[in-house]
């Protein structure tokens, strides 16, 4: 097995790095601070990261991305992963599955969102429809060759940056193995399209500066050309075309896991109780050899996953463990990262407490993990006919 | 023109040096490695020197293990044209490199060679001036500003005591400053072109050149760890402690 890292995948690296300490950093403790983002920052990082290349920088090159593979993104999104998130989604990646795009849509999403003119958000959940997807109760119905969409999403981040929504409503229901079910079509709604309101969601422990929304369809009239795909082929669309977005989030804790431990062990090799440096107690010291065996393990899950995708030989159960190990790790290691550096750890002066505070949506969203280990023991025991 | 940019492969500025146990030199092994500042800077001189149509051609040159050729890659990277690796594993003292770096300048004909002015391992700062006189060619050293003509050079030296403006003949060899740019980013797109262009690797044998050093290290150690001050009552406690205790003043 080969498991370099090529001398492209290091500069990327260090590009992102030195970007994330010189674009982002700077900025954490204002956005932390005041849980907002001015549009003056944000186009002030977009600009700088689209000059760089890091701006969907995971698009094929033929719509104006960067064209990079899916372990690369990840050893990208690791390095970007360090800053909070409302930074983080500065630099902004378009929703892969914004290449089902064809004809005019192209014209009108991918290439605009690639280019940086717009943004998306992605709405699928809803109050009565979390892990179990199909039970969504916003409905699309057909009046000739229009759709006439009603209902409710929540939970939708970044709706307020964005220029579009690329909305799952159910559009009839079919019959299957295990009865009845909702068929799902994916539309792209523009904001402002009459019928279409937007409201401010939640106010939550994690992700300072980087807000949730309510969506509210009433009566919101969308023509056939806005449909993303095929009608009633919302799930082939997001199964063709939404991408290795587990490993994205696992890739994201891996970043925050090595900003946690870099500053665990500065904090060890240098804090002094008792006459002597903390890292030299057994106590601390085995702590950090676990965040490390822990970090590693997630690292290689993750990469053997994206490099699976790659190779077009990935499977759910991989995504599922790389995301389960990597959310849960961030857990472990945000946690002894504070331990470490006792009161200190949940100062606001240190980044650790956010760490900590954010990594609680981690193990929630893109599949609970709850749901993650639904994915890989069904896939263990479904040959068994368990 | 051409413009010859001399990139060393060193231990990153950020890590923390350790001493190897044996006292033979200093740990490298896991130890991340990168470009020497003062040389990415020269980079980016030489590379804005193309961007302004000042120069045709960029080359980067790296002498050192086949690691280096990552180095060479961040030039490239960077912006230059091509790169050049003289392949070789052991130490390499700077007469040494300067006699390689005057075999490549010979073969390439570059207008200007531009070298960071020390690089932050040894801080030698010795390569530059070197070759210039190996070469006959003038020297700019402690590089600023850098302002090229179509047949001199003007150079911007920062100096003790403050700034000195002097002008060379080309071909003239340049060694940089900090304060001279800001290094760019390598930007994804350009990281990607760098995958394509050429790296040439060479032996210093091939350059006619015996890099054997001619300096026997005897033993590195690690500076004596600073002694605690000591606060005076006043000034007249200090002036005696300077005079009868540091012996500074008479």
């Amino acid at each position: 097995m080969d498991f370099s890292v090529t001398e492209e995948q290091k500069l990327i690296i260090e590009t992102a790095l030195r970007f994330v300490e010189e674009e982002l950093y700077p900025y954490e403790e204002e956005v932390e601070r005041t849980d907002a983002i001015t549009p003056e920052l944000v186009e002030q990082i977009k600009q700088k990261s689209i000059e760089l290349g890091l701006y969907a920088a995971g698009m094929p090159e033929d719509c104006g991305g960067g064209g990079l593979d899916t372990l690369t993104m990840c050893m990208l999104d690791r390095a970007l992963g360090r800053a909070n998130m409302a930074l983080n989604y500065t630099v902004y990646r378009p929703s892969n599955v914004l290449q089902a795009c064809v004809g005019e849509q192209r014209e009108k999403y991918l290439l605009p969102a690639c280019r940086g003119e717009k943004v998306d958000c992605f709405a699928m959940t809803e109050p009565g429809a979390g892990s179990d997807v199909r039970g969504m109760k916003t409905f699309a119905k057909r009046d000739g060759s229009d759709f006439i969409i009603n209902g409710t999403k929540h939970f939708i981040s970044h709706a307020d940056w964005a220029d579009f929504v690329i909305l799952m409503a159910a559009t009839g229901e079919e019959d299957s193995a295990r009865g009845k079910r909702k068929k799902i079509t994916t539309f792209l709604v523009d904001k402002g399209t009459p019928g279409f309101t937007l409201r401010p969601g939640y106010k939550n422990v994690s992700h300072r500066g980087y807000h949730n929304f309510i969506l509210d369809f009433e009566d919101c009239r969308i023509p056939e050309s806005q449909v993303l795909g095929e009608v009633d082929k919302g799930f082939d669309v997001a199964n063709d075309w939404l991408g290795a977005t587990r490993l994205q989030v696992a890739s994201l804790c891996l970043g925050r896991c090595d900003r946690a431990l870099e500053h665990s062990l500065d904090w060890a090799a240098n804090r002094e109780q008792f006459g002597q440096k903390i890292a030299k107690f057994q106590g601390v010291s085995f702590k950090l050899a676990d965040m490390k065996m822990r970090l590693k393990a997630a690292e290689l899950l993750t990469y053997e996953a994206a490099w699976k995708y790659d190779n077009n030989c990935m499977e759910d159960m991989d995504a599922a463990i790389a995301k389960l190990n990597a959310t849960e790790a961030l857990a472990f290691i945000a946690d002894e990262a504070i331990q470490i550096h006792g009161g200190m750890g949940v100062m606001s002066e240190l980044p650790l407490e956010r760490i900590w505070r954010d990594a609680r949506i981690e193990r929630i969203w893109e599949g609970t993990s709850e749901i993650q280990r639904h994915i890989i023991s069904r896939a263990l025991l479904r040959p068994l006919g368990a | 023109m051409k413009v010859l940019v001399p990139v060393k492969r060193v231990v990153d500025y950020n890590v923390k040096i350790r001493v190897k146990a044996d006292q033979t030199g200093v740990e490298t092994a896991n130890v991340k490695m990168s470009m020497n500042p003062f040389d990415e800077i020269a980079v980016e001189q030489a590379v804005r020197m193309k961007e302004a149509g000042q120069a045709e051609e960029v080359i980067a040159v790296s002498i050192g293990p086949q690691q280096a050729q990552e180095t060479i890659r961040t030039a490239l990277a960077m912006g230059a044209d091509r790169g050049i690796l003289v392949q070789h594993d052991g130490e390499v003292e700077p007469l040494a490199v300067a006699k390689i770096l005057k075999a490549v300048a010979e073969a390439e004909g570059p207008g200007v060679i531009l070298c960071g002015k020390q690089a932050i391992d040894d801080d030698a700062n010795q390569t530059a001036q070197m070759l210039s006189a190996l070469l006959g060619w003038p020297q700019a050293t402690f590089v600023s500003k850098l302002e090229i003509g179509s047949d001199e050079a003007t150079a911007t030296r920062e100096v003790d005591g403050g700034l000195e403006t002097i002008k060379v003949k080309l071909p003239a060899v340049c060694s940089v400053d900090l304060r001279l740019n800001e290094p760019r980013y390598a930007s994804l797109p350009n990281i990607m072109k760098a995958k394509k262009k050429p790296i040439d690797t060479k032996s210093p044998a091939d350059l006619g050149v015996d890099p054997a050093p001619r300096l026997t290290t005897v033993k590195v150690a690690e500076p004596p760890p600073r002694q605690a001050g000591v606060k005076v009552a006043d000034v007249a406690e200090l002036v005696a402690k300077l005079r009868d205790e540091a012996k500074v003043i008479g």
